[in-house]
């Protein structure tokens, strides 16, 4: 790859689109009805699902279908500055994305005026927190046993300076600010039809570089799947047959 | 060709392909394919595809036998709770006897523990029945909770693990499909003794040649096998799929 600009070479000395070394395990908290964690180089999230159970209170359930309500948290451990436990702004937003990229795949039409909660943690962070619980949660409601019409998989991709890359860590993320600074576009992507699930953008970027982060974004997702789906295949080997 | 073929799919992930499969319980077809909807075992007989969950909650089926708590009393039934997404409804004319509308607490009372047939899963609930032998109220004896993923591995093939349990120590033991087991026995120890065989089995669920370890740690219980005599077939167990 042509590389010009300032970000000639990666702080971790990874190539521009190779992805952090992944590692997906299904079936961590006993007492869930589904549960995973999915890691990325230094960032780790824990998601756990419960129900489909009656949903409280009343005035918030659908007749026609069951809910999917979702919930992020860091860890205050998870950063170096301790940060202050319980909802604040970003954690909103983020649950609210995150609810909105896996309501896209899962069905819940059988089960009317339930809900499906799906609690999402980041025990330690290193950019991509979203992407990590996104990936965590697909895994942890498969295991759970809910309809999905497909699974999701989630990559942050981005720009630093002019460079293209794929899966930002923190120093990529939000320490590096010369030149044109960092772009990073978190993207969720199904698994079948290879549809957009999610797509955020926070930066500047030209229509031209987006595309082509799109498409590197795509890749990615493809060897995300994988490694989603061998935590799957593994786990029913262990308990069942 | 293959008649039945078993295969442990994600959502998402194609089957088979061809027009003259049949999605069944947990696919879709896609065009040509047959998707998987849920995570689980694929199950091909004949040209009917289904996906058969391995992990998760608890979904009721109708025939199903599951021991609930009564958690409400209306006017013309009862609400059992056992562990599912809704509350199971219970009628006054689905019990054994003539149940005075006024006085249903007499009957059942919050908080006891029910063992009763599925008779109808519709989307708004599950309607149930106990006017069958071997349904009933519980009363004495324990009742411990497995998980539903474990109930097949406590029934065995055809019944054969809890008829194991039963003539080595004695007690009566139902296992309902929700993953709770009620067992009954002479005294509280023959009790104890088929709760820690039941334990063994939920633990060990993974050992291939389960019955012959099952038979092992029951000899090192000093319990004989042989020496208990088999009661008549009242168990009300069926084999899941």
């Amino acid at each position: 790859m042509m590389v010009e600009g300032l970000y000639t070479k990666r702080e971790d000395g990874r190539k521009f689109d190779e992805v952090r070394p992944m590692k997906a395990k299904v079936g961590i908290v006993p007492s869930a009805d589904g549960s995973a964690s999915f890691e990325t180089g230094k960032t780790k999230a824990i998601a756990v699902v419960r129900g489909p159970r009656t949903l409280h209170p009343q005035h918030m359930q659908n007749a026609q279908t069951g809910i999917l309500r979702v919930s992020y948290g860091m860890m205050p451990f998870s950063v170096e500055d301790r940060i202050r436990p319980g909802p604040n702004r970003r954690s909103e937003e983020i649950s609210k994305v995150t609810e909105w990229a896996l309501s896209s795949v899962v069905d819940l039409s059988g089960f009317p005026n339930t809900v499906v909660d799906v609690f999402v943690q980041i025990p330690q962070a290193d950019a991509g927190t979203r992407v990590a619980g996104i990936n965590a949660a697909a895994l942890a409601l498969a295991h759970a046993g809910i309809p999905m019409k497909e699974m999701v998989s989630a990559i942050g991709v981005g720009k630093i300076d002019k460079t293209l890359v794929v899966d930002l860590n923190k120093y990529e993320d939000s320490i590096f600010h010369d030149g044109e600074g960092s772009t990073d576009i978190p993207v969720v992507m199904t698994s079948r039809t290879k549809e957009i699930a999610l797509l955020q953008l926070d930066g500047k970027i030209s229509v031209d570089e987006f595309k082509e982060t799109i498409e590197m974004a795509k890749k990615a997702c493809d060897d995300i799947l994988k490694v989603q789906m061998d935590a799957l295949k593994n786990v029913s080997e262990e308990s069942n047959e | 060709m293959v008649k039945e073929k078993r295969q442990i799919v994600v959502p998402g992930e194609t089957v088979i392909s061809g027009n003259e499969f049949l999605p069944g319980d947990g696919a879709y077809r896609a065009g040509e394919d047959v998707v998987a909807g849920r995570f689980g075992i694929a199950n091909i007989f004949e040209k009917h595809v289904r996906v058969i969950p391995v992990s998760g909650a608890y979904y009721p089926r109708r025939g199903n036998t599951i021991i609930g708590t009564i958690v409400d009393i209306t006017f013309n039934g009862w609400l059992i709770n056992f562990g599912g997404a809704q509350n199971a409804f219970l009628p006054v004319a689905e019990v054994p006897m003539y149940v005075n509308k006024n006085e249903m607490r007499e009957f059942l009372d919050f908080g006891e523990s029910v063992i009763v047939k599925v008779w109808d899963v519709k989307s708004r609930g599950v309607d149930v029945s106990m006017k069958m032998r071997g349904f009933g109220k519980v009363e004495g004896g324990m009742i411990i909770s497995v998980g539903p993923n474990q109930v097949p591995r406590i029934i065995g093939k055809e019944g054969s693990m809890v008829k194991i349990i039963k003539a080595a120590t004695g007690c009566d033991v139902t296992v309902g499909q929700n993953g709770k087991v009620w067992i009954s026995g002479k005294d509280t120890d023959s009790e104890v003794a088929a709760k820690k065989i039941i334990e063994f089995i939920v633990e060990n669920s993974v050992i291939i040649g389960l019955t012959e370890k099952v038979e092992k740690m029951i000899a090192e219980m000093g319990l004989d096998v042989e020496k208990v005599e088999i009661v008549a077939e009242d168990t009300d167990v069926e084999d899941k799929e």
